[in-house]
Order: structure tokens, then C-alpha cells, then sequence
């Protein structure tokens, strides 16, 4: 017994100068890791009813920057980013195990479940524009959350569809309904929505598989600029896509997160063979 | 393919400032609007959504309520006083027996769906089997077929009484009751009979075809058989309206109590005046002598529709199950 | 030709004989109607029946006014009553209620849909009438009376109607609306409640339809006094209660005085459907 005390005592001593400094420059790390990381996910577990359709899966969103979730379909990343602002709330039999924190908050606890969604926007697979007008359309989340005047609204219309590059071609149709805008047009109005409730992340669900090349090139470039403002986080089944667009990638194959890093690397030089299949299945 | 010139590699090295540099939205100012919010928003939201949950739920409380208070009242009041006087064989001012109503509401049901069956579900097989989709005639005919489903009942009864007692000289009748029964409810056969037509996918059709078999063939043995519960429920629905229909039979059947006697006059008995049961509760409640009586009945009537509409919905599962 | 050909033939030419059917009896309802009723108003003078305010039979003042504005008032009355509840509970059944509960409250409106009018009337006649009675300054039999009734009458219409336009809604505006952080509520009543608007509208008209077109629970609750109301608690005839009251007895030009007021409940039933088809037409081209 005392021998075992006599062990322990020793890490409890003071550290050495050189344990000290690495030490320090640890915490340092920790926090400037904290400071870049928007969100993070712990051991996160997600079962639909039987289905184990997320495996303890652990990442962390770093701060204005474009990650992009691939991997076949059904592997799992859209569940992930719809668990990111709780949409998965809405399927019946969905469970959800493991911690998920915003700027360190979690994100099913500390939040509430609106303010969360304001917090973290999304945008859909399917441009939704809601049958009213284009201003309207606009204006809905931020009347949700509480902004009356007919001036600021008005400010925050234009600065949202100008912040998604939209502005000039709709300025002259804020009044005329948004379903007859084309579908690129659409989906552009929906991020200026998402953009307008003032989001801090952005979750995009293959938010440009249903537009034609054009539309979708012009989105790509709307991202990479907006991930100066806000955290992107974006479901592809495009890898070009993820390439062009995003900074990180994480791969998923079957509820598994196989690999997460810096998108080039991940391409580039997988450490992981299936990884490697993958990306490489798909560029053959 | 995307039209963009960066090879992927260049663009994540160059990471957070290199692709969005060029562009002047990253400088835009954040919408700051946010701050001026009251602090009270989310209270008030809270008080709003209860608001509008509490609508909602009254409305379903209101639409239950109403139902119960009617079934029930009808139930509370009526049920003690089903006795066997009340379904003797003959109607007297004393015993007001519903047995001969029963018995004519039974026959007036049957004999303007014999009318009205064929020629709704003739017609329905028709636009949706024969006729090219889209043409004049089918327009006009459903553009007829929602004017007669507009039209309230004491227009068919006027109908029927300028029609089918006078001009064709049947009198009240059972007859004359039964053939504006039957155009009256002729629309919801035809509307049912052509959904569930339309239910039915295309390819039955092509097997039909495909084996050799001609139109009616194909619409016979392929097509009719997967629609008959869809047709079957709305021939119910049909059935529920001639059993609870008074105004159109008032001045086309009359509201003479009695069966009409086929054994004495053969075919001769379709001219005798009858009243059904929902005629004959009417009849009851305004002479206002029984009114007990009239509970029992109205009963009886509730029963008997509360049994077609368990059957319409029993051929609906049916259809949904194929 | 051969046998089976002759077959298709007469099948063929049966199925269409059938068709026909409904366009003949369109026919010959509007033919009778108006050949019956027409003359009768130009014997009174269409102004004189249209806007005559008395109804005197057996004076020959033959002025359905009073009867018009009754069918109007208790139209209204049904509407402001059935309405908001109708809808409200449509919204219950498609976006709140759970499945357990909507499969027991839909056959329930079902049920309520399918009770016969007469029966409606008789509950009117013995508890509405007498609470009316026994509680307001009114004798009870009254428009009041006669709109509550209606108005309970078309909650299955609104309700049926306004939940298949509210189903289908598609999905993907309520998730937009959740995602952008609003409630449930208020996705509901901002987002999907403004889609089905048409279809609610058309519920409506549908309710409107069978509201002025009912007779009998009208007829048993309502008073049927052929005169203006000043008040709801004052009985009052419709258009449909003015003919099915005195076809029984009427002769000559007061049966073609009371066919003349089915050809004007007639005419308003046709600008109602016109109508109704013109928001349904508005709603598949949006």
C-alpha cells in the first residue's frame, strides 16, 4: 500500500520546468483549438427505432471554415448535420446518445431547441421557398425572432439576398412569389432566408444535387465566400464538389466517421484503405 | 465540370482568405439588427404558440363535443323507448310503428340504387376507360356532374315532383321518389366509381391488353376487381344519403305509412305513395304527439347509418390494404 | 363482324348512353325548373317578387325578399359558427393530433357528416330551441337557432375539406420554417395554414353551398316567419323552408311562386359552385 502511495505522490509534486512548458503550450493549443472550433461532436450515438445509424461518432467543426460530410448514401451524414439543429427531432423512433456543444453550450441542453435552429441554418437538398412572396420569405425568420419594423426588415432583405449574391436579380420582385423564381434563383433565396435569422453556422444538405451545373457553380462561389462570416457545414455526394469547396472532409461509410481531416490530405493521401477505395473508386 | 478553373488542391491550400478575398461580401457588415429584440421576445412567443395550440385544440374540443351531445342526447333519450310496439307489422296513430318506413326505406334505397348504380358506374367506366382524356364531352360531363352535386335536395324534390309526378304522371310514389333519389345521388357514384378507376395502375390495363383481351375484357376482369371496394364505399356513402333524405322524397313519395302492397297489385304497387324513415321521423316531430316516440326513431335512423358508414370504411381499408 | 366486336360495340355505345345520363338530367332539371317557375315571375313582376317584402299568399303579394335576405342571414350566422371551429379542428387533425386520437375523431366527423339533416333538426327543436328559450329574450324558435344548428351541420364539410388541402401541404415548408427556428404553432399558422388558403376557401364556399341549400333542420328550428329578422333572436324563413312549408297545399300561382323561389336558390347554388370551381381552378394553377 505504500508503495503504492509512494508512486502516486510524485505526479502530484510540482512539475519540472521543462513538464511546465509543455504543459503550458498543451493549454495553449487546447484553447486556440477551442477558439477555432465552432461546434463539436462527442460520442455521438443516433438510432433510428433499431437501426444504429450513427457510431460513436466524434469531430469537431473548426470556426469559419467549409467542412464537407461524404460517403455513399446511407452512411449517415445527413443524419449528422440534421442532428446538428435537431431536425431529426421530427422522425418518430429517433434517438440520440453523446454530446453536441455550440461554442461549447450543448446543444440539446443548454439551447433551446429555436434557438438552436436560428443559431445553426440550414438549407435544404430540395430548394423550399415558402408560397409567398420573395420579401416575405425573407422576412419570416427574422419576424419569428422578434423584429418588427418595417425599416429593419427592410434592411435585412436586402443585406441577406445581397450576402447570397441575389440582390440584383431579385431587387425588382421582393413583392412577387418566390415559387416563380428559377431553381438555382431558389436555392439562393433559401440561403439569404437561412442568412437573415443572423445563423452563426450553416448546414447545407446536398443543397445543390436537384440545380443544373451553372446554378451549382454559382452556390460553390457563394459558399467559399460565406465561410468568411459563418462555420459551413455541407453534405456532398459530389466529391469534385467537396474538393472545390470545403477546407476539411470527413468520410463516412456505414454509420462510421472512417476519417476526418484536411481535405486535401484526405484526398490526396487517405490513411484509411477504405477511404482510399472510396475516393479513389469514384475519381476512377 | 462546375466551370471553376481551381484545381481542388489550390483552392484548400489557399484556405479561409484565398477564394473569398477577391469578393467584397466578406466585408460586408454582420446584421445587427438582432440587438434592438426586446428581452420579453421569447415570453411572448411562448404566449403565442400556447395561444394558437389552444385554438386548435378547441376546435377538436368543440367538433367532439357537439358529437357526443347529439349522439348522445338522441341515445339517452331514445333508447328506453325501443319497444316492440314500435316495429309492429302495421303503422296505427297509436302505436306509430316505424316497421312499415323501415320496410319502405329499404325498398326505396334499393330501387334508386338499381337505377342509379349502373348508370354511375357506366359512366364513370366510360370517362375513365373509353373516352379520350380531355375531351369535350368528358368536360361537359364533369362540369354537369359538380352541378349536381351543388344542387340541395328540395330542388330534386321540386324536380321530382314537376318531373316524375306530374309530367309523367306517376303520382307520390315509390317510383317517383326513387328516380330523384337515384339523380340525386348519382354524382357521388359516378365521382367514387372514377377515383377508384383512376386508382387503378396502368399497367392491370396493359396486362389485359397484353394478353389479347378486348376493352370490356380488360375493364372487367383486370380493372373492376381492384376498384370494386373504392366503388363499393361510395355506393355506401350513396345508400347513407337516400336513408337520411327528406326533403326530396316529401312531394315525390308523399308520406303515406304503409308498404306497398306488391302481393295485391304486382308491378302496379311501384305507384303507391311510401314514406321512409327519416320522412317518417319527420313527420312525427312536427305533428309533436310522440315525441318519445320520435327519439326511437331517431335512433333507429342513427343505427342504421352509423352500420353504413363502419361499412364504407371497412371497403375503404379494403382498398388501401390492395 | 364477329360476336365479340358487336360486343365491344354495344358496350361501348351502353357506357356512353350512360354519360349522357347525367347531362340529360342537368337538362331537364334546369328545363322544368324554369318553365315552371319563370312565368310565375313575370305574371308578379320580377321586381315585385324579387324585392317584395310581403308574402301574402292569399292577398297575391308573392314578395320573396324576406326570404332571401332569411337564407343570407342564416348562411352568414353558420358560417361565423361553423367556421373557426371547422378549421381550427381541421388543423388539430392534420398537424397536431396523434395518430391514436386522429384515427377515433375521424370517423367521429365522419359520423357527424353522415347524421340525416332531420335528426339535426329534431335535437335543434328539443334542446337548442328551448335553451335559446329559457335563457335569451327570444321565443326560441329563431334565426339563432336555426344558424347554430347549420352551423354545426357543416363542420364535417369545412373539416374534411380544409384537412385534405392542409395534408397536402407539402412537408418541406413546415421543415423550412422549424429550420429557421419558429415553432411549431407558427409554422403551422404562418407557413402551412397561408398554403392551403384556397383549399380552405373552398371548404368554405362547399359550407356555404350546403348551408343555404339545407331545409329541413332549418325548417324545424328557425320560426318561419316570412318576415326580415331585426334580431337573432327572432325566427325567420328561408327560400328552402318558403317551399317545402307550403308546396303541400299551394295551387296556381302560388305553386309557381313558390317553384320561382326554387329557381332563385337555383341560381344562387349555381354562382356558388361557379365560384367554388373558380378557387379550386386558382389553386391547380398556383
Amino acid at each position: 500500500m505504500n508503495d503504492n502511495g509512494a508512486a502516486v505522490l510524485p505526479s502530484k509534486t510540482e512539475p519540472s520546468r521543462t513538464e511546465l512548458d509543455s504543459l503550458v503550450s498543451l493549454e495553449i493549443e487546447q484553447e486556440l483549438d477551442s477558439a477555432f472550433s465552432k461546434m463539436e461532436v462527442n460520442n455521438l450515438n443516433l438510432y433510428y427505432g433499431e437501426f444504429h445509424a450513427l457510431k460513436d461518432v466524434s469531430l469537431s467543426f473548426p470556426k469559419n471554415e467549409v467542412t464537407a460530410l461524404i460517403g455513399p448514401s446511407g452512411c449517415g451524414k445527413s443524419t449528422l448535420l440534421k442532428t446538428l439543429n435537431r431536425m431529426n427531432d421530427l422522425v418518430v423512433g429517433c434517438r440520440v446518445d453523446g454530446k453536441i456543444t455550440l461554442d461549447g453550450e450543448d446543444a440539446y441542453r443548454d439551447i433551446s431547441v429555436n434557438d438552436l435552429r436560428r443559431r445553426v441554418g440550414m438549407v435544404f437538398q430540395q430548394p423550399n421557398p415558402f408560397p409567398m412572396s420573395v420579401y416575405d420569405n425573407i422576412a419570416f425568420g427574422p419576424r419569428t425572432h422578434g423584429i418588427k419594423k418595417h425599416a429593419d426588415l427592410d434592411e435585412i432583405v436586402e443585406q441577406s439576398l445581397r450576402r447570397a449574391a441575389i440582390w440584383d436579380e431579385l431587387k425588382d420582385r421582393l413583392k412577387k412569389s418566390a415559387l416563380g423564381l428559377s431553381g438555382g434563383q431558389q436555392q439562393r433565396l433559401c440561403i439569404a432566408r437561412a442568412l437573415a435569422v443572423q445563423p452563426e453556422v450553416l448546414l447545407l444538405d446536398e443543397s445543390t444535387s436537384a440545380l443544373d451545373p451553372i446554378s451549382t457553380a454559382k452556390i460553390e462561389e457563394l459558399v467559399s465566400e460565406l465561410k468568411n462570416d459563418y462555420t459551413v457545414i455541407m453534405v456532398t455526394h459530389n466529391m469534385m464538389q467537396a474538393l472545390r469547396v470545403s477546407d476539411k472532409t470527413a468520410f463516412f461509410l456505414l454509420g462510421d466517421m472512417v476519417e476526418f481531416g484536411n481535405t486535401d490530405e484526405l484526398f490526396t493521401n487517405p490513411v484509411d484503405p477504405r477511404t482510399a477505395d472510396y475516393v479513389s473508386g469514384r475519381f476512377g | 465540370m462546375m466551370g471553376k478553373n481551381d484545381t481542388p488542391l489550390e483552392l484548400s491550400a489557399v484556405g479561409a482568405t484565398g477564394a473569398a478575398g477577391a469578393n467584397a461580401v466578406g466585408n460586408m457588415p454582420p446584421i445587427s439588427k438582432y440587438d434592438n429584440v426586446s428581452p420579453r421576445h421569447n415570453m411572448s412567443v411562448r404566449i403565442a404558440s400556447l395561444v394558437m395550440r389552444g385554438v386548435v385544440y378547441l376546435g377538436a374540443i368543440v367538433a367532439t363535443a357537439v358529437l357526443l351531445l347529439i349522439v348522445g342526447y338522441i341515445l339517452i333519450n331514445g333508447v328506453p323507448y325501443i319497444t316492440p310496439s314500435l316495429f309492429e307489422w302495421e303503422y296505427t296513430s297509436e302505436n306509430v310503428s316505424l316497421m312499415p318506413a323501415l320496410i319502405d326505406t329499404v325498398l326505396m334505397a334499393a330501387c334508386s340504387l338499381i337505377i342509379a348504380v349502373p348508370i354511375g358506374v357506366g359512366s364513370a367506366v366510360y370517362l375513365v376507360e373509353y373516352a379520350p382524356r380531355g375531351s369535350r364531352f368528358v368536360r361537359i360531363v364533369r362540369i354537369t356532374t359538380e352541378t349536381l352535386q351543388g344542387i340541395p335536395s328540395i330542388i330534386y324534390g321540386l324536380f321530382g315532383m314537376l318531373f316524375f309526378v306530374t309530367a309523367l304522371h306517376w303520382g307520390l310514389s315509390l317510383l317517383s321518389g326513387a328516380c330523384t333519389l337515384a339523380i340525386m345521388i348519382l354524382p357521388t357514384i359516378m365521382r367514387t366509381t372514377e377515383e377508384a378507376l383512376l386508382a387503378v395502375p396502368d399497367s392491370y390495363r396493359e396486362g389485359g391488353f397484353g394478353l389479347g383481351a378486348g376493352r370490356l375484357r380488360t375493364v372487367m376482369r383486370c380493372v373492376m376487381p381492384s376498384a370494386a371496394p373504392g366503388i363499393t364505399s361510395g355506393i355506401i356513402l350513396a345508400l347513407g344519403r337516400c336513408v337520411g333524405e327528406v326533403a326530396a322524397l316529401l312531394f315525390t313519395a308523399g308520406t303515406i305509412a304503409q308498404i306497398p302492397n306488391f302481393v295485391g297489385q304486382g308491378a302496379f304497387a311501384f305507384l303507391d305513395s311510401c314514406r321512409t324513415l327519416a320522412v317518417h321521423m319527420y313527420v312525427l316531430a312536427s305533428e309533436g304527439l310522440h315525441m318519445n316516440e320520435t327519439y326511437a326513431t331517431a335512433v333507429v335512423l342513427l343505427v342504421v347509418v352509423t352500420v353504413l358508414n363502419l361499412a364504407a370504411n371497412v371497403a375503404i381499408k379494403k382498398l388501401r390494404k390492395d | 363482324m364477329r360476336p365479340a366486336s358487336v360486343k365491344e360495340a354495344a358496350a361501348k355505345i351502353m357506357f356512353a348512353a350512360a354519360a349522357t345520363i347525367s347531362i340529360l338530367a342537368v337538362a331537364l332539371i334546369c328545363v322544368f325548373l324554369f318553365a315552371n317557375g319563370v312565368p310565375a315571375i313575370a305574371e308578379i313582376g320580377l321586381p315585385e317578387f324579387l324585392l317584395g317584402t310581403t308574402w301574402k299568399p292569399n292577398s297575391g303579394m308573392y314578395g320573396i325578399f324576406p326570404m332571401i335576405v332569411g337564407s343570407i342571414y342564416v348562411t352568414a350566422g353558420a358560417i361565423i359558427i361553423g367556421v373557426p371551429a371547422g378549421v381550427a379542428c381541421a388543423i388539430f387533425l392534420s398537424r397536431f393530433a396523434s395518430g391514436k386520437v386522429a384515427s377515433v375523431l375521424v370517423p367521429g366527423i365522419e359520423l357527424l357528416a353522415g347524421i340525416p339533416s332531420v335528426v339535426y333538426g329534431f335535437f335543434g327543436l328539443m334542446l337548442v330551441v328551448p335553451f335559446i328559450r329559457n335563457t335569451m329574450p327570444s321565443r326560441g324558435l329563431s334565426l339563432l337557432a336555426a344558424a347554430f344548428i347549420l352551423g354545426i351541420m357543416i363542420l364535417p364539410t369545412i373539416i374534411t375539406v380544409s384537412k385534405s388541402a392542409l395534408d397536402a401541404v407539402p412537408s418541406k415548408y413546415y421543415e423550412g420554417a422549424l429550420a429557421l427556428g419558429a415553432t411549431h404553432e407558427r409554422s403551422v399558422f404562418r407557413v402551412l395554414v397561408p398554403a392551403a388558403v384556397s383549399g380552405i376557401m373552398a371548404a368554405i364556399v362547399l359550407g356555404v353551398g350546403r348551408a343555404i341549400g339545407e331545409t329541413m333542420a332549418v325548417v324545424m328550428v328557425a320560426g318561419n316567419q316570412p318576415i326580415i329578422p331585426t334580431s337573432i333572436f327572432e325566427g325567420v324563413r328561408t327560400m328552402t323552408s318558403n317551399i317545402v312549408l307550403e308546396m303541400g297545399y299551394a295551387a296556381d300561382l302560388h305553386r309557381g311562386a313558390l317553384i320561382a323561389t326554387g329557381v332563385v336558390l337555383f341560381v344562387f347554388i349555381m354562382l356558388i359552385t361557379a365560384l367554388f370551381n373558380a378557387i379550386k381552378k386558382n389553386e391547380v394553377s398556383r
